[in-house]
């Protein structure tokens, strides 16, 4: 140390703000800015970002500026592998593969989403409803999840795809009327964890009303796990939609989809494999990028995991 | 009295993603055989790390950047994981915190004590190490040792369980043991047992002792000597006699004016205001600057070097430096 | 545990009952017939009689269900349509050992891998091996079981010719398709593994088993591994019906004469009691890989198994 620095001068009695005595170095942030900045940090999840908004934009503005429509066929180009005119190469009609590619994709992506939603709207009410009202009600509601809880949901999903014509709408209910069941249950359980937790106990000794409470306290904790839900539900979707086609249960030809794609690749995979291939790679980096996002999301959201 | 164990200058940066942590600085203190020593200081003050890192047993982002700690002659932070293995334990134990969560949950009590035996007893035979473990139950005050020996941690309360963190740390007749706040997580009432507990068996035997704690009450009832720690500092050390009657840093001062007094009926609890010093970016002058009443400009500025205030009493002041006229010194 | 045990299985009962009703009186209103529109509608009337009676299709849809129910009691799950004068349930059977096959050994390959990589990842966080690991988890959950059998058998069986590509003839077949099947579950274990021991190695009783002076290796396999181990148990509920769904779309991509094949094959041809059968039979067997995992579970966990024992 230096001890010619310290001069007499220094011996008198300093000020002290009186903020310095509270010093943080950390400011204090609220938890959307918190979850983006700790997202921001997660280099797979924002490059996983990136990649699902170029996904997203090329299956709604690819077929529109696509020379060619998905369904037009051109029987001198059949089999055709990658070129300059055809990116993906073209299929056993001489259809364009890039825009077939990018249609199925809108359409996966339509579904899975469709399908997300209604989860997410009839989930959050069920999970809610039950969670809220308490008593008889909720033990009637928690018996019938328990019962569908104990079905593989994929049984149900075929035994509806068997009832009704197949298409885009039966596919959707299809996937909603079990997908359901999980959101339910998570919204549920957080409800009642909040329900008893200190602050909300002391919002009620504070007067608040029932729905102050529902619209303050309740939702805005119970929005992070319904996100991230949400984005474990889309590629879950995105993989029963291709399933069900593939298997030949879902959608098929002429119509587009993800997975009717890779199922007619396959019929073809041993001599033209990019039929296959280029159709799985989007499929594939979709699903990537969902769950590296979502496990990205549930980091960043987790209060629990904050540190 | 010879020192058994002696810690210089040690430092110990803990990185993490945020930066780096400087939770122990240049901390000096040693500890007399068969004495116990107590290191007092509010939670942060790197008291815990301090004693993880003479363990050798500091989280992996944790290293010992300075210092040396001498142990019979030795300095164990020169040692290698293999050589430090053979220390743990047998010389040197530890006793956690919270028995809640130090003991493991799907080990039978005896097989856990046993472990510690079976890792530097090696020539003793299993029925050994068996009626051993069930010896030490009894000796930490457990009744039916043999049926404690089966049971499994879950299946005893928590003062229990420090009895058996107790025993497992004196399996090995260790000549200095570590206890870090063995009575934070404990009712009231069984404090009082396992403190008495401890100081029972260190008569017995002759263990040096090294007590953790925050709590002034299990010092005056424990310690022959006292260790402040603030900051990742240590601002004093001294006589348990000396510390209580004539305190010489701020921060002691403050601590010691924050015990509850049951005469002084209707004064209101007294408590130093403020926060601890954030570790990642630490104050450069005298740690608790920021918080003390007396602060000068030195304070804010320069590190307060020790300055004798008695026999063995030590303390980092400005405030004792003879400049400082404005002080009370 | 018994009691509990009980109640449980009286759940699958219900449900179970609630399944086959549902499905029965769905069968019952679906739009194709499993006859051939043309063949039936020149029969006599008397021979259409006969097929209808043949089937037990021609009495009331009530009389039909209470029918089904008795003689499901009994072990008969009435007669194909499609595999001409064949019992279901002999059907199904006939058709279990390949997918018992494949699916077990998918479970073993999963869960040796996954354990390693597992254990390794959280050992040496954020390491070359931890990265691996993670990714490896991230592509075998999100890659399509069907896609990973469609390139398996083009890279391996077609390309380089190493192993059959399809059929059922040698056990050597079974290997691409376990292959295909673990992925997920190598996936699912790793990564439930690695959660698990980081969350273990931060506890404060490895703290306390390195204070001993024990060695690294005996911290990281009696505390570490021991303790992270036991709730991997409960991903194999998960496990059984990604296997299942996968089993669909593999078995015929290897043409293994499977019950996923079998599946698929009838819900094409309408062969509604086989549709039935295999229904009841992965929701059953389901519903009970869950009890037993949750049985197990308890057993190994001497924290559950007294508290359930203190209920009782």
């Amino acid at each position: 140390m230096n001890n010619e620095m310290i001069k007499d001068s220094m011996f008198v009695k300093a000020e002290v703000a009186a903020d310095e005595k509270e010093h943080i170095a950390a400011p204090a942030s609220g938890m959307i800015t918190d979850a983006w900045a700790r997202l921001r940090k997660n280099k797979a999840a924002v490059v996983s970002l990136f990649i699902l908004i170029a996904i997203i934009l090329l299956a709604i503005l690819a077929p529109i500026f696509s020379k060619y429509d998905f369904a037009f066929t051109d029987y001198s180009n059949v089999y055709s592998t990658p070129t300059k005119g055809h990116i993906f190469g073209c299929d056993q009609f001489g259809r364009d593969l890039w825009t077939r590619v990018w249609m199925g994709t809108r359409i996966s992506l339509m579904i899975a989403l469709v399908a997300a939603v209604l989860d997410l709207v009839v989930g959050v009410l069920y999970g809610a409803v039950s969670a809220l009202l308490g008593g008889r009600v909720d033990a009637i509601m928690q018996r019938i999840i328990e019962i569908l809880v104990g079905i593989p949901s994929l049984i149900i999903v075929i035994l509806f795809l068997m009832a009704f014509p197949a298409g885009v709408g039966t596919i959707i209910a299809a996937l909603s009327i079990t997908g359901w069941v999980n959101m339910a249950r998570l919204v549920r359980a957080e409800i009642l964890k909040l329900k008893n937790q200190e602050f909300v106990m002391a919002s009620h000794v504070l007067g608040s009303n029932n729905l102050y409470i529902i619209m303050k306290d309740l939702i805005p904790n119970t929005v992070g796990i319904i996100v991230i839900q949400v984005m474990f539900t889309i590629p879950s979707a995105i993989f029963t939609e291709a399933f069900l086609s593939f298997i030949g249960i879902g959608l098929a030809e002429p119509q587009a989809s993800l997975g009717v794609l890779i199922n007619g690749g396959y019929q073809v995979l041993q001599n033209y494999p990019h039929v296959l291939i280029c159709p799985a790679i989007v499929i594939v980096l979709i699903m990537v990028c969902f769950s590296i996002l979502g496990d990205g999301l549930r980091d960043a959201l987790d209060p629990q995991m904050r540190k | 009295m010879g020192k058994i164990l002696e810690v210089s200058n040690l430092t110990i940066h803990i990185k993490t993603h945020k930066g780096t942590v400087q939770a122990v600085r240049d901390v000096n203190f040693y500890l007399n055989e068969q004495e116990t020593l107590a290191v007092v200081g509010e939670s942060g003050s790197g008291k815990s790390i301090t004693m993880k890192g003479i363990m050798g047993i500091l989280p992996k982002n944790g290293k010992v950047t300075e210092g040396t700690v001498m142990y019979n002659g030795k300095d164990l932070t020169k040692y290698t994981e293999r050589e430090m293995q053979t220390i743990r334990g047998s010389e040197i134990a530890m006793v956690f915190q919270d028995p809640m969560t130090s003991l493991n949950p799907t080990m039978r009590i005896g097989k856990q004590i046993e472990e510690m035996l079976k890792a530097h007893k090696m020539d003793m035979t299993a029925e050994q190490r068996k009626a051993r473990a069930i010896e030490l139950l009894s000796l930490v005050g457990i009744s039916n040792p043999e049926q404690r020996y089966k049971q499994y941690p879950h299946q005893l309360s928590g003062g229990m369980r420090q009895r058996v963190v107790i025993a497992i740390a004196l399996a090995c007749d260790p000549k200095v043991l570590i206890a870090d706040e063995p009575t934070t997580a404990l009712d009231v009432t069984i404090q009082a047992q396992i403190l008495d507990l401890m100081r029972d068996l260190q008569k017995k035997t002759k263990t040096s002792i090294i007590i953790i704690t925050h709590n002034l009450g299990v010092v005056a009832n424990i310690a022959d000597r006292v260790a402040v720690m603030y900051g990742g500092k240590l601002v004093e050390t001294g006589d348990v006699y000396e510390i209580f009657k004539n305190p010489c840093h701020e921060y002691t001062k403050g601590l010691l004016a924050s015990i509850p007094k049951a005469h002084e009926k209707g004064n209101r609890l007294r408590a130093i205001p403020g926060t601890p010093p954030d570790l990642m970016d630490p104050p450069k002058g005298c740690p608790f600057a920021a918080r003390c009443n007396e602060t000068m400009v030195v304070c804010q500025q320069f590190m307060p070097e020790y300055s004798d205030c008695g026999s063995d009493h030590k303390s980092a002041c400005w405030l004792l430096d003879p400049r400082a006229k404005g002080g009370k010194a | 545990m018994v009691k509990y045990v009980l109640k449980r299985l009286g759940y699958i009962l219900v449900t179970l009952w609630i399944i086959i009703t549902c499905t029965f009186f769905l069968m019952k209103n679906l739009p194709g017939t499993p006859f051939d529109a043309e063949r039936f509608s020149i029969m006599t009337p008397a021979q259409q009689e006969k097929v209808l009676e043949m089937y037990g299709l021609n009495d009331p849809v009530p009389v039909q269900y209470v029918k089904y129910i008795g003689n499901m009691l009994r072990g008969d799950l009435g007669t194909s349509f499609t595999y001409v004068n064949q019992d279901v349930a002999k059907v199904i059977g006939s058709r279990l050992g390949p997918s018992a096959l494949i699916g077990l050994q998918a479970v073993l390959i999963g869960l040796a891998l996954g354990l390693i990589l597992g254990v390794l990842a959280a050992w040496k966080h954020n390491s070359g091996i931890d990265y691996f690991t993670m990714i490896l988890a991230v592509l075998g959950v999100s890659m399509p079981n069907f896609v990973a059998a469609a390139l398996l058998q083009y890279f391996i069986g077609l390309k380089w010719g190493v192993l059959p590509i399809a059929f059922w003839t040698s056990w050597s077949c079974s290997i691409l398709p376990s292959i295909a099947l673990s992925f997920s579950a190598t996936a699912q274990v790793a990564r439930f593994m690695r959660t698990e021991m980081l969350d273990v190695l931060d506890q404060d009783y490895i703290v306390t088993a390195r204070a001993k002076g024990i060695s690294q290796a005996k911290v990281l396999m009696k505390h570490a591994v021991k303790n992270s181990i036991i709730p991997v148990v409960t991903v194999l509920g998960p496990i059984v019906v990604n296997l299942l769904t996968g089993s669909l779309a593999v078995e015929n991509i290897f043409s293994i004469p499977g019950i996923g094949s079998l599946f698929v094959d009838c819900i094409k041809a309408n062969d509604y009691p086989v549709i039935m059968g295999i229904t009841i039979f992965y929701a059953a067997f389901y519903m009970l890989i869950v009890l037993l995992v949750d049985v197990v579970y308890s057993l190994i966990d001497p924290r559950i198994r007294l508290a359930r024992g203190k209920e009782n």
